[in-house]
């Protein structure tokens, strides 16, 4: 049996059900595709294969001995942010390389419960700051659609390696849209759950506020599964919501009917700089979406035009404070000085790449006194206008139907000398994380120079099942996802 | 020139939580350095707080006893700076929500008493004790994220025996409420005073000088005393009092600058993304209230009131808690209140100090007493052998009613026996009653000192007195 590692989470879980074949085969499939590829594509900054084999086998033995799970035996590339106990752990930055985590996230003991294979780090922008993947200290990850173009970020590596099929799945963050924005970039399907439902717990912290764990996968219904796995209430983070056990999967059916919903259409999302290519296969979908049965309503969001200069000053005042705590003390790089406000200068100054120094110096800027009120203060009450926003959308429509970025994929350092243009792209993607919501990004095509389209569903909060239910049926009836990149 | 000092007092007490503020870490003072320990608590990476409940419930109930309204909405904030001792480079606290607001506490100063205003109680967490060494710094985080209150006066005071006596109540106050057991020696209760003087007759305070973290209640007299003279003789010197952080140099009884106003930190304080606001219901405070214990005050007008105490029995049996715990549980054995308290004013407390145990160390248990009082108030043993009773018990251990046996202690009262020794009393001192006779009363106290003497002091005082003036005036 060969080229298991194409086979989507869900294929791969009725097949381990079947008997069809074990998770030892499923991940040397892995495995040899990363050894063949990951040298162009660059998504692993740490694979561990002795240990992927290992818990491969655990996980073979434990379905012998009874044990079921739509995630057992199933391999998953982590985002290099979040905690694994024995792993490093290094945010792509080098104040943390060497830093070998003690502890496991929530998310990371859920997988480990469901017996799913922890398979290796992927590579990120530095502390999750960017869109591109370039900010990324410890690697350089390329789309597997075209290795001069980015594969987006910051969760670059966990898009390309599904992409380029070297995990079956991923673990990302998004904090202004690092799930959604590479997932649309590298062609696979990235949800954003709504702020709350998946436990922070273990992962590093950028935007605590805005900051959610979600999967990255090939289909809508293999991140269901994913987000099934290792969503709900974490006694161990504060902002977790204690809801009833989810069923995401389960809920997703074979019949693409979308007759009796609603789905809003904001004019504000169509924004000026817009690819036409880009806008095109949106205006498609929604098409697409009015075929299957939906209704399409037009909404307002008349305060997202806010939203990047908002994001840019509560995340990072956020990342200000979460970051003061990379100091040489404790863990990770340290270089001494006379004393330790001499010794943090040093470490910082040689441990940060210069996106997470701008943002550092940004962030304490807007908290600092006589500056508070006008920006960080100003941007909170702008925040509730943006997610009263959201909150009377809903009251028209069960979901929202939008680009997840202005363009596709671009080529690599397009945009690094300009931090500001990357801060733009981020413009349909951030108004979800402060009103924290949820939303996902599903393949909706390809512009002219091959690099796939993303179609950006959001829902209201604590509403995955209704984004999923759209996806789903958009996945079912159209052809988008199941296109692979040439190798 | 006349000058008012004004004095404003921060102190921060670390509460009896068990575990830490935001994770489930243990608190044990002494424990081995760094074995306390967790992700959350050493700030790593991934790590989020979680509420002490224990924490929110002792602070409020802190504010209650000081009389403070609960706020029922409180959140928490980032108060950022770099240091050593704070693993996160911020501190987890609360800036303009804290959770107890006004109150405030009436002392007893130099014979008056005094209500002192108390501005707000706020919780955060506490930092790593830094231990400087030759060649470098040594951090222990147990300490780190202990719970920590910070209760703030208004500027209300206004001399150095006002600051003692405020600190001295609230002491007194959090010990009884089981808040904490604010012992200074293990950092349970350290303060920063603040300190400005002016003109009498001036509307505006001086200048506020700081001077940080003191836990020696000795030590914040001393730094008083001496930053008011300070401020005073720069003032009369035609200067300007810096508004500035000091420490104080307990070797030379002398403040000195720590940072001045333009080094002073931007804290740069934000919300705490990682918790929620906390929210108390007044069906909570309530609770919290009904709960409170009895304040010494409270105690002491109710030992007056109810047990007919002294006042100064009561002052003396409330000024500390266990010795007033140890006398409630006594009264639960015994109704003879003042019995107690002359028992434990004089005997108990000679002998502690003597030894210097704690009460609830003694071998004389409240049972005990009460024992040795009822054999006294039974006239079995007379009060001077109770308190020989009360010693060996004290040294030895043993129960008083086995030990009267053994002794030989039960004192005489037996009509017979009682007679013998006062006739012979009579017969050997002619003199004495000749006197008597005369009419000098006192001459009657010679001839009991000789029946006590023969009957080696069992004889019960009062039979013997009884029968000495029946056989006299007869």
């Amino acid at each position: 049996m060969a080229d298991l590692n194409t086979l989507t989470l869900s294929e791969l879980s009725d097949k381990l059900a079947a008997g069809e074949c074990r998770s030892v085969d499923i991940v040397n499939d892995v495995l040899a595709c990363i050894e063949e590829r990951d040298g162009r594509i660059g998504a692993y900054l740490t694979l561990d294969r002795a240990s992927a084999l290992e818990q491969a086998q655990a996980a073979d033995a434990a379905r012998a001995a009874g044990a079921c799970h739509p995630m057992l035996g199933i391999p998953v590339a982590i985002k290099d942010l979040i905690n694994v106990k024995g792993q490093p752990c290094t945010c792509s930055s080098k104040i943390l390389e060497g830093y070998v985590a003690p502890y496991d996230a929530t998310v990371v003991s859920r997988l480990r419960a469901a017996g799913a294979v922890l398979l290796g780090r992927v590579n990120m922008d530095e502390f999750a700051m960017g869109s591109s993947t370039e900010n990324a200290a410890l690697g350089k990850t390329s789309n597997p659609w075209n290795l001069d173009h980015v594969p987006g970020g910051s969760s670059g590596g966990s898009a390309a390696s599904v992409a380029a099929d070297e995990a079956v799945c991923s673990l990302g963050s998004d904090t202004g849209g690092s799930i959604r924005q590479p997932a649309a970039f590298c062609g696979c399907v990235g949800v954003k759950p709504t702020y709350g439902r998946v436990s922070r717990y273990g992962l590093t912290a950028f935007a605590s506020s805005l900051d959610q764990i979600g999967p990255i996968s090939k289909t809508v219904r293999d991140s269901a599964i994913l987000l099934d796995t290792i969503c709900g209430h974490d006694p161990m983070d504060s902002s977790s919501i204690d809801l009833p056990a989810t069923a995401f999967a389960a809920q997703l059916g074979s019949d693409p009917s979308l007759s009796g919903m609603k789905l809003g259409l904001p004019k504000e999302y169509f924004v000026e700089g817009m690819d036409p290519e880009v806008e095109k296969a949106v205006r498609d979908a929604v098409e697409h979406c009015r075929g299957l049965g939906a209704e399409i309503v037009d909404v307002s969001l008349p305060n997202a035009k806010y939203a990047i200069a908002v994001y840019y000053i509560i995340a990072t005042a956020e990342a200000s404070a979460n970051l003061a705590r990379f100091d040489g003390i404790r863990y990770g790089l340290r270089i001494d000085g006379k004393d330790p406000i001499e010794l943090y200068g040093r470490t910082r100054a040689a441990g940060f790449g210069p996106e997470v120094k701008r943002r550092i110096i940004l962030g304490t800027y807007v908290l600092s006194s006589g500056y508070y009120d006008a920006y960080y203060l100003k941007a909170q009450k702008v925040r509730t206008l943006i997610r009263d926003d959201f909150a009377e959308a809903f009251r028209q429509c069960d979901a929202i139907l939008a680009p997840v970025t202005p363009t596709a994929a671009y080529r690599k350092g397009e945009k690094t000398s300009d931090p500001l243009k990357m801060y733009l792209d981020d413009i349909l993607t951030t108004p979800i994380n402060l009103a924290g919501n949820c939303a996902l990004s599903v393949p909706c095509g390809f512009a002219s120079n091959g690099m796939p389209v993303g179609l950006q569903i959001i829902g209201d909060a604590f509403n995955e099942e209704a984004i999923l239910r759209v996806g789903h049926a958009y996945e079912q009836t159209t052809g988008w996802h199941r296109q692979r990149p040439e190798w | 020139m006349e000058y008012e000092a004004t004095i404003g007092l921060e102190t921060h007490i670390m509460q009896k939580t068990g575990t830490k503020m935001f994770c489930s870490c243990r608190h044990e003072y002494g424990a081995a350095p760094n074995t306390h320990v967790c992700p959350v608590c050493l700030g790593y990476p991934g790590a989020l707080p979680v509420l002490n409940e224990k924490a929110i419930e002792l602070c409020c109930k802190a504010g209650l006893l000081l009389g403070c309204a609960i706020n029922p909405y409180s959140k928490w904030d980032r108060k950022n700076y770099f240091y050593p001792d704070m693993a996160k480079n911020y501190q987890i606290s609360q800036y303009d929500q804290p959770l107890c607001l006004g109150g405030q506490l009436e002392v007893e100063v130099d014979g008056a008493m005094k209500t002192f205003a108390i501005e707000r109680i706020h919780q955060e967490e506490n930092a790593a004790k830094n231990t400087h060494v030759a060649g470098g710094s040594l951090v222990d985080y147990n300490r780190a994220g202990t719970a920590l209150m910070e209760i703030v006066s208004e500027p209300c005071m206004h001399s150095a025996a006002d600051a003692l006596a405020y600190m001295n109540a609230l002491k007194q106050i959090m010990q009884y409420g089981g808040i904490s057991d604010c012992d200074q020696e293990k950092g349970q209760m350290r303060s920063d005073v603040n300190v400005s003087v002016r003109p009498v007759g001036q509307k505006e305070l001086g200048a506020k000088v700081e001077i940080k973290n003191m836990n020696s209640f000795a030590f914040i007299e001393q730094a008083i005393g001496y930053e008011i003279d300070r401020q005073i003789a720069v003032l009369e010197g035609g200067g300007r009092v810096a508004q500035e952080t000091r420490g104080f140099d307990a070797d030379r009884g002398e403040t000195f600058t720590q940072r001045t106003k333009e080094d002073a930190h931007d804290y740069r304080y934000f919300p705490e993304p990682d918790l929620m606001p906390v929210k108390i219901s007044a069906e909570q405070v309530e609770r919290w209230r009904a709960e409170l214990p009895e304040l010494p005050a409270q105690r002491r007008a109710r030992y007056v009131s109810e047990l007919g105490l002294p006042e100064y029995d009561a002052g003396v049996l409330t000024s500390d808690k266990a010795v007033s715990d140890w006398f409630e549980e006594a009264m639960r054995h015994t109704d003879n209140a003042k019995a107690v308290s002359n028992f434990i004013m004089g005997e108990m407390l000679r002998l502690l100090s003597g030894q210097g145990t704690a009460i609830s160390e003694s071998q004389v248990t409240p049972e005990k007493l009460a024992a040795i009082i009822a054999l006294i108030d039974a006239k079995t043993i007379s009060t001077s052998a109770g308190k020989q009773v009360f010693e060996i018990v004290f040294n030895e251990g043993g129960d008083p009613k086995t030990i009267v046996e053994a002794k030989g202690m039960a004192q005489v009262s037996d009509d017979s026996a009682l007679e013998g020794w006062a006739d012979e009393a009579i017969a050997n001192n002619p003199k004495s009653v000749e006197e008597y006779k005369a009419g000098k009363q006192g001459a009657i106290n010679f001839l009991m000192g000789q029946v006590m003497k023969a009957s080696k002091g069992k004889a019960n005082p009062g039979a013997v007195m009884q029968m000495l003036k029946q056989k006299l005036d007869a």
